[in-house]
């Protein structure tokens, strides 16, 4: 790591990663003890908790952060429009209103979708902020011809994808061949222009931390400008443990470079105490900047059903049920 | 706050524990507390009561009783009442009472945890999540413990009524600690809870009668250190456990010198914390959290030297600065902070005179930006920087959220500064590399090795220090072992010294029949002369001049202790080197058997056959410890994590021997055999009556291997001796086989650098007697305990 840490440090950029040239050296110096991360991981429930107000308005700053998603075989442009008008509205407007916050046109992060539905959702969240993220590159096993992949991603951005979530060749991980792996993303990132690009590691089938360490920080100096643990459909997906180690090496980044890379936790988690978990980790190991939006995705389905049903709760001190908010 | 606002800003609010319950529990006690003896509250019979105060608040909690002598007494009457009918209730009956304490232990155990945060300060975190767990634990494990006690400690027994008196930085676990085990093993017991901490003490007497406890076999007296002291100084009492400060622990090894009181300490700790570069340093910065300020750092075992290898001490440093920015500290209820109130006001002075010291002596002192509530007893988490080894805040035990820094360049150095210190209780090990931290957890001298962890407790593993840090181990079956004792103990007759040597005036020395020898000390492997010049004649059993030895001195045993420093080789050698040795000296005794034996009949009494079999008897114990060599072996344990736990046992280093006067040979080796066995490097003063088997003895020495160094003889006047090889600094402990007299000498002499002690109490063992003279006992005390955490996963 000798050649980089001698690099300037920029403090307080929000300008887009530029990333860095190649060094095999940032993953060499590179160290997780799965014990202590996991002892990190489990212990910071219990050193950190949100109660009442403070519990309703992290929950509602995690809505803002959702990228609400459907990516299954059977999503249809109907679909998808129901998901981007939750998009809009994520949550009951008179429960909005009862905490005070009706003035804050509250939306989710983003909708994720796959290539063939990114004009559709485009169209349905026109007049709104809200960007559409598109999984392009051979979803989920990206493992199609690279050619293709390129081909998808500037297809998704022609269609007005304003964010790309790519998926690495995990074998360019697990057999260490990191300069492969950083030509990927790297072209992948040309491919993006504009639009950001989210590098989902699939972190389930790393398996190991370190191997998620090394990928995150290649990825990072490659030119990603969010890092995401996993497509949803490994058997293993966002974990605590996990993200204490990107984020980490998010941190790390930051240390070396002045640059902050966003995060994005995906699959699994679907209760609002969970999220709360994640929030904190994000607050406690980086802090403020990255509980807000532009640098904080949870990629998530069934979520927000979850905490729209605690916010009632908060409401009217009265447990809520499903069908009692709108679905997507 | 407004919804709004807090969505902007983020921030965490209070998310207070309720204290409700433990209100209501002081308020049916009407804020005064009386002692627990004999299963009923008794108020005490000084009539005196002194204030539990919440430092967090600075307000009284309750009233709580001071016991005097005549409450001691009958704590003490109470407890011998109960012990014996306790002891034949059974090992399966008293597992099922310690499983009912476990679980009238969980069962309460919010009330526990926020009790105990209340009157102690720390963060209810701490006590709901690991205290109060960590109690249960220990009763349930005991329970097994107790259950399996006929078949894993056969001929042994209980050691009777146990004193116990703990500090007051984890009071319900350290009375889990001493309970559990004590009256597991059949004993019981009289705990004194710690001056400022009493309440879950008296909530656990509680339970106890709830859980239906036999009355007496658990008795809680209250008090401040002078209740503490008539415990200490009771003649009923057995075995006196104690957890705390140095200090009070070397007045505990003096007040009881000679009493025949066992006795164990866990005392302080400055426990290094060592950082290797190939660390995981995020997780080495929050391994520093969980050491230094785990309870605000009132930890005895708590990682307070922090060493950084120097090519990442700055990276280290300025990570941890950055996380002690995002630590919280206020309110112990809180559940949203990381650290709670010190415990006293007095505790706070010492803790920031000792940080004023620091800074006057040139350390940099290095605190966050954000500052501790002004109310209450609280102070913030303190790093200090470009501190030497030389400071004061590097030697002194602070007990306080203030952790020094230092560096190194190499293992090795590493470990010396590791080892630079008075204490030896725990260290942390950082590293990515199993060689390197493999290696480096066997040279600490402390008891406990955290490796990639820190402050890891379980019921199994066992707890306790080295050096000034005490003896003794708490858990597992280590810390049975203090608790239990070989049943022959107390059928052992009383020790008569030889008595004044009879002087025909006669001479017995012909150098026309064999030609002069003169006996001189075995030192460093050489035959050396005595320093004073001066020898001392040597009777034969009817009073004739049989030969002369050296008349020893101090500057003898100076020397020999010197040399045994030196002979480190042999402690790491193999165990299978040292058995070989050992077989040898053997073989080389076993040719000379007959020389050996006309020398015993000669000096004593005995007739020739007796003393062929005393040659022979130390011939076969040379073979028993040439086969325990390689044989006493370390154990795994398996507390609730992904690894182990190694509780390796070690030598403990140079060990001195006081031999008896009966059994001039076979007393010799039935001691100096084990000791060098399990590795020590040995002082040996022989028998004062009958000295010329061992210094006949230095010849096998030195042709059956034995490294200069490992054995050292030195003979002279054993009330001369013994005590400056008892007071000796670099002597870990010492054994003395002999007389009242002596053996509380011994003890008293200790306690200059806290040694182990093994003596007879005055009691004489039957040296052929194998049960008595080649048990495990000897092993158990030829070695040390070191336990090492080792997780693991990829």
């Amino acid at each position: 790591m000798a050649t980089i840490s001698k690099l300037e440090p920029k403090t307080q950029h929000h300008e887009r990663n530029p990333g860095l040239p190649y060094n095999p050296d940032a993953v060499e110096d590179i160290h997780v003890n799965l014990s202590a991360v996991e002892r990190r991981a489990s212990t910071l429930g219990g050193r950190r908790t949100v109660k009442k107000q403070h519990q309703a308005a992290w929950l509602l700053k995690a809505v803002s952060c959702i990228d609400l998603t459907t990516l299954s075989g059977d999503d249809t442009a109907g679909r998808v429009k129901r998901l981007c008008a939750k998009a809009r509205q994520p949550v009951r407007p008179d429960l909005l209103d009862s905490m005070g916050m009706a003035d804050r046109k509250l939306t989710t992060g983003a909708v994720c979708v796959y290539h063939t539905m990114v004009e559709t959702a485009v169209d349905a969240l026109s007049g709104t902020d809200i960007p559409v993220a598109a999984v392009s590159t051979g979803f989920p096993a990206g493992l199609s011809p690279f050619d293709l992949r390129i081909k998808e991603i500037k297809a998704s951005v022609a269609a007005g994808a304003k964010e790309i979530d790519i998926v690495i060749t995990r074998g360019h991980v697990l057999t260490g061949n990191w300069k492969a792996l950083y030509d990927e993303v790297k072209a992948f990132r040309e491919a993006c222009g504009d639009a950001h690009l989210k590098a989902i590691l699939g972190t389930g089938e790393l398996v190991t931390l370190r191997n998620v360490a090394k990928a995150s920080m290649i990825a990072m100096m490659a030119g990603a400008d969010f890092i995401k643990t996993s497509t949803g459909k490994e058997s293993i997906n966002a974990t605590l443990p996990v993200s204490l180690v990107m984020i980490r090496a998010i941190r790390a980044y930051e240390e070396m470079t002045g640059f902050k890379i966003g995060y994005k936790p995906a699959g699994g988690i679907s209760a609002a105490k969970d999220i709360l978990g994640y929030q904190i980790m994000m607050k406690e190991e980086l802090g403020h900047d990255w509980l807000q939006p532009n640098l904080f995705r949870i990629g998530a389905s069934s979520l927000l059903g979850d905490i729209e049903r605690q916010l009632e709760h908060h409401v009217t001190g009265r447990y809520s049920a499903d069908f009692r908010h709108p679905m997507a | 706050m407004s919804i709004a606002e807090i969505f902007d800003s983020m921030e965490y609010g209070p998310a207070p524990e309720s204290d409700e319950n433990a209100r209501a529990w002081l308020d049916q006690h009407k804020g005064r507390f009386d002692l627990f003896i004999d299963g009923n509250w008794v108020a005490p019979k000084t009539k005196k009561y002194f204030p539990s105060i919440n430092p967090a608040n600075g307000k009284p909690l309750g009233e709580i009783a001071k016991a005097g002598k005549d409450d001691i007494e009958a704590a003490a009457a109470a407890a011998r009442k109960a012990q014996k009918k306790w002891e034949k209730l059974g090992g399966h009956s008293r597992a099922r009472h310690l499983y009912a304490l476990a679980r009238i232990i969980q069962r309460n155990s919010r009330l526990l945890a926020v009790l105990e945060s209340l009157d102690n300060g720390k963060p209810v975190r701490e006590t709901r999540d690991i205290d109060i767990p960590l109690v249960a634990r220990h009763f349930y494990h005991h329970a097994g413990w107790a259950q399996l006690q006929d078949s894993q400690f056969p001929n042994h027994e209980p050691m009777g009524v146990i004193g116990q008196i703990i500090p007051w930085n984890f009071p319900l676990l350290m009375l889990a600690w001493k309970i559990a085990p004590a009256i597991a093993a059949g004993n019981t017991v009289i705990l004194k809870p710690a001056e400022f901490t009493s309440l879950t003490a008296l909530c656990f007497a509680e339970l106890c009668k709830q859980a239906g406890l036999p009355d007496g076999v658990v008795n809680i007296v209250t008090g401040d250190g002078s209740s503490g002291e008539l415990i200490v100084g009771h003649p009923d009492i057995n075995k006196i456990a104690f957890t705390g400060s140095t200090d009070v622990g070397r007045k505990i090894r003096e007040a009881t010198a000679g009493s025949g009181k066992h006795l164990t300490l866990e005392l302080g700790g400055k426990s290094p914390f060592i950082v290797f570069e190939d660390a995981d340093i995020d997780s080495a910065v929050e391994g520093v959290v969980d050491a230094i300020w785990f309870n605000q750092g009132q930890v005895c075992c708590a990682g307070s030297r922090l060493l950084v290898q120097e090519g990442i001490a700055d990276k280290m440093i300025a990570k941890l600065r950055a996380r002690m920015e995002k630590l919280r500290l206020g309110d112990p209820l809180d559940k949203c902070i990381d650290m709670g109130a010190i415990v006293a006001p007095v505790q706070l002075q010492t803790i920031e005179a000792l940080v004023k010291k620091g800074q006057e002596e040139g350390a940099e002192m290095w605190q966050p930006s954000w500052s501790a509530p002004k109310d209450g007893c609280f102070y913030p988490p303190t790093l200090f920087t470009n501190v030497t080894p030389a400071a004061t805040i590097a030697q002194e035990e602070i007990f306080g959220p203030v952790v020094v820094t230092m560096t190194f360049r190499t293992p090795d150095e590493a470990v010396k500064i590791a080892n630079n210190t008075r204490y030896g209780l725990a260290a942390s090990v950082w590293s990515e590399n199993i060689n390197l931290a493999l290696d480096v957890a066997p040279k600490l001298d402390c008891g406990v090795v955290w490796i990639n962890s820190t402050n890891q407790f379980d019921a199994a593993c066992g707890f306790g220090g080295n050096r000034e840090s005490g003896y003794g181990r708490e858990g597992g079956m280590e810390g049975m072992q203090e608790v239990l004792q070989p049943k022959f103990i107390r059928t052992l007759p009383s020790y008569k010294p030889a008595g004044q040597h009879k002087k025909s005036g006669d001479s017995a020395l012909s150098p026309i029949a064999s030609i002069d020898r003169t006996a001189k000390m075995y030192i460093g492997g050489k035959q050396a002369r005595p320093d004073s010049g001066y020898s001392l004649p040597v009777h034969s059993a009817k009073g004739d001049v049989i030969g002369e030895v050296g008349h020893g001195n101090r500057k003898d045993i100076r020397n020999a202790v010197e040399a045994a420093r030196k002979a480190t080789g042999w402690t790491t050698t193999s165990a299978h080197n040292r058995a070989q040795v050992l077989y040898y000296l053997a073989e080389n005794l076993d040719i000379r058997a007959q020389e050996f034996a006309d020398r015993i009949s000669l000096q004593t009494v005995v007739s020739a056959k007796k003393a062929t079999e005393e040659v022979e008897a130390a011939v076969q114990r040379l073979f028993t410890y040439g086969a325990w060599a390689d044989k006493y072996e370390s154990r795994v344990h398996n507390p609730p994590m992904r690894g182990v736990t190694l509780a390796m046992k070690e030598a403990i280093g140079t060990v001195g021997i006081i031999c008896p006067d009966e059994n001039p040979l076979l007393g010799m080796i039935s001691l100096a055999a084990p000791a060098i066995a399990m590795g020590n490097r040995v002082i040996l003063i022989p028998s004062e009556r009958h000295p010329l088997s061992a210094t006949d003895f230095y010849q096998v020495l030195e042709t059956s291997d034995v490294p200069g160094g490992v054995l050292n003889i030195v003979t002279g006047l054993r009330g001369e001796l013994t005590k400056p090889l008892a007071e000796h600094d670099d002597v870990k402990s010492v054994w003395y086989m002999g007389d009242e007299e002596g053996s509380a000498l011994v003890e008293k002499s200790s306690i200059g650098n806290m040694k182990r002690t093994w003596t007879s109490h005055g009691k004489k063992r039957d040296w052929f007697n194998g049960e008595q003279a080649e048990g495990e006992e000897f092993l158990h005390q030829a070695t040390q305990i070191k336990n090492i955490w080792i997780p693991y996963g990829e």
